[in-house]
């Protein structure tokens, strides 16, 4: 009965998913709305989850004194320090336990929720997004090594591309004769953006597709079961 | 003759009124939930601008489009079903003698098929009869060939390497909520490594984003514990909730992978700007690296920093290829057969396309 019910309950509602694709009638245009409203009710109940997940696994690290727990230390109290002037001051438009927090938003600037959110998690969120950049360099100087076919393949194509986004691109082909335009840089860049790679992606994206189509009908039929904790 | 004079006349006129009323109309928009009309007007060749206008709360006419043409239609949408709606269309002259007002009116109505989505239902019903054709084949007994799929062949390597080396394995479910098949996907594929994992006593990490896919995790990896017949070895506070926030999640998971040095990392579900960061630390770190996702923006960044990459369907086709159950394993064959019926549709859209027959695109392309 334990495994019976939620394959019965996923049968159900992911034929009334697909029905509702190809009905607009009501009741049935309103079907995937109503599900996505009911997936975002019980995801607000899973946070409390989170939330004990991350307070005891964290309390757990300080108190054995594991290694480096002055890191759990560190992520426990900014926890707690953004929870309590979330509570006490509210947010932006929100009003919190102590009202809006006039006399300190007036010496911060904006509620200490905002300012913390602003002044120390951005500047976070934002490095940790910077590193991207020396993550593509990095990746793609391995990537461009010369080692066969294919990566003499991928460099050439790679510098091509590279040339072409810059200004220097124009400047360096510009004295080929206009009936051969397709060898400028900057038109050979689009031509390979627009036709090879965006073939290559669509091929993906199309056999992503299947992928999907199959899995579902897999977890609809209640072949595949190992999401729900289960084998065969 | 005074009689025919009378009845030619009469004729005139009614061509002349049946003209102009035909001149501006106003229609259920076809096969919709009921939310549109179309507006269709003809305007004769003395007409330079128009202005097309319908009532607001207050029943004040508002022009809402006043792009000409001599023939055209609009769709006017955001409208609720059953509700009559009423449209004024002033056509201006070049000369600027007199303007022309039409005014139409009309009811939206629900309609029971999407037929702009014909082609996707024929396709959908084709593919799923090929997948469970392949099923029943598979259940009958047929032998299928799947081929090969060797990021998931190395799986059992990856975990081999991280007992070798007492180090534990880092799965990474993606950065989706369990509402994305991905996720489901990377679940399925959880599921095989954490049995594997149990069988060689070997730590598994997975740090989640979100409560819902923690929750979902933690059920997987003990059910599989279970069935390999190592419930004590389930250790819940290895599965754990990191944060919801995209960069905080990849802060937190790079931080993981240089203090705990797994053997082996799995990037596997959906993965947006993050995967090139969490996967360059995995190879700083020089962890055997398997990752999957049905992202296509984000499969080339994989294939540079990982060893292994499944690509697209493989991802789906993971769990199915793993478990090596003879059911699934014929759903892969109708996946093929799906990839075939592309190709093949591809080419007849080429050759039509050739050919002039505009039709066959537009069916695929469909509408509504």
């Amino acid at each position: 009965m334990k495994r019976n019910i939620p394959l019965i309950l996923a049968f159900i509602s992911g034929m009334l998913v697909i029905i509702s694709e190809f009905i607009p009638h009501y009741p049935f245009g309103l079907i995937e709305e109503t599900l996505t409203g009911w997936f975002m009710i019980v995801s607000s109940f899973a946070i409390l989850l989170g939330q004990i997940s991350l307070i005891s696994a964290n309390i757990n690290r300080v108190v054995e004194k594991s290694q480096n727990w002055q890191y759990y230390l560190a992520g426990l109290i900014s926890f707690a320090v953004m929870v309590t002037v979330g509570l006490l001051w509210g947010m932006e438009n929100t009003p919190g336990i102590l009202g809006q927090g006039a006399s300190i938003a007036a010496k911060l600037g904006s509620k200490p929720f905002d300012y913390i959110f602003e002044y120390a998690y951005m500047p976070l969120a934002s490095t940790m997004f910077a590193l991207l950049a020396f993550y593509i360099a990095s990746a793609a100087y391995r990537a461009f090594i010369i080692r066969n076919f294919e990566s003499n393949l991928l460099m050439i194509t790679a510098v091509i591309v590279i040339l072409g986004r810059t200004s220097f691109a124009t400047a360096l082909t510009s004295w080929i004769p206009k009936s051969l335009t397709l060898l400028h840089l900057p038109e050979l860049t689009d031509f390979i953006m627009q036709y090879p790679n965006t073939a290559a992606q669509r091929a993906i994206m199309i056999s992503a597709a299947l992928g999907v189509i199959g899995s579902s009908l897999r977890i609809i039929l209640g072949i595949e079961r190992s999401y729900l904790g289960g084998g065969k | 003759m005074k009689f025919v004079k009378l009845i030619a006349v009469c004729l005139l006129l009614w061509i002349s009124v049946a003209g102009e009323a035909q001149e501006f109309e106003a229609i259920d928009f076809p096969w919709d939930n009921g939310s549109a009309l179309l507006l269709r007007w003809k305007l004769d060749p003395s007409r330079d601008s128009l202005s097309l206008q319908k009532p607001d709360s207050l029943g004040i006419y508002r022009e809402f489009f006043n792009e000409f043409s001599q023939s055209g239609e609009c769709k006017d949408g955001d409208l609720v079903s059953d509700t009559q709606y009423k449209y004024r269309l002033i056509a201006y002259a070049a000369d600027r003698t007199d303007s022309l007002v039409l005014e139409a009116s009309a009811k939206p109505r629900q309609q029971w098929f999407a037929m702009g989505k014909l082609s996707f239902l024929i396709l959908l019903i084709v593919i799923c009869a090929a997948i469970l054709y392949f099923i029943w084949s598979a259940r009958r007994g047929k032998d299928l060939f799947i081929r090969r799929i060797s990021g998931l062949d190395s799986m059992e390597e990856a975990i081999g390497r991280a007992t070798e080396k007492g180090k534990p394995i880092l799965f990474v479910p993606g950065i989706s909520d369990l509402d994305d098949i991905q996720t489901i996907a990377a679940l399925n594929i959880l599921n095989h490594l954490a049995f594997k994992s149990a069988e060689y006593n070997t730590d598994l990490i997975v740090p989640c984003r979100f409560s819902m896919v923690l929750s979902a995790a933690r059920e997987t990896v003990k059910e599989a514990y279970l069935r390999a017949g190592k419930p004590d070895q389930y250790r819940e506070e290895n599965i754990f909730y990191v944060t919801d926030d995209q960069f905080g999640y990849v802060a937190g998971v790079d931080g993981i992978m240089v203090r705990e040095q797994p053997a082996a990392n799995f990037f596997l579900g959906a993965f947006w700007a993050e995967s090139l960061i969490l996967t360059e630390t995995g190879f700083g770190t020089g962890a055997i690296q398997t990752a999957g996702t049905g992202q296509p923006h984000q499969i080339p960044f994989f294939v540079v920093s990982c060893d292994y990459t499944l690509i697209g369907e493989e991802l789906f086709a993971a769990s199915a290829y793993l478990s090596r159950d003879p059911h699934q394993l014929g759903s892969l064959k109708g996946h093929d057969f799906g990839k075939l019926l592309v190709i093949l549709l591809i080419l007849l859209g080429i050759v039509m396309e050739i050919a002039g027959l505009a039709w066959f695109k537009q069916f695929f392309v469909g509408g509504n």
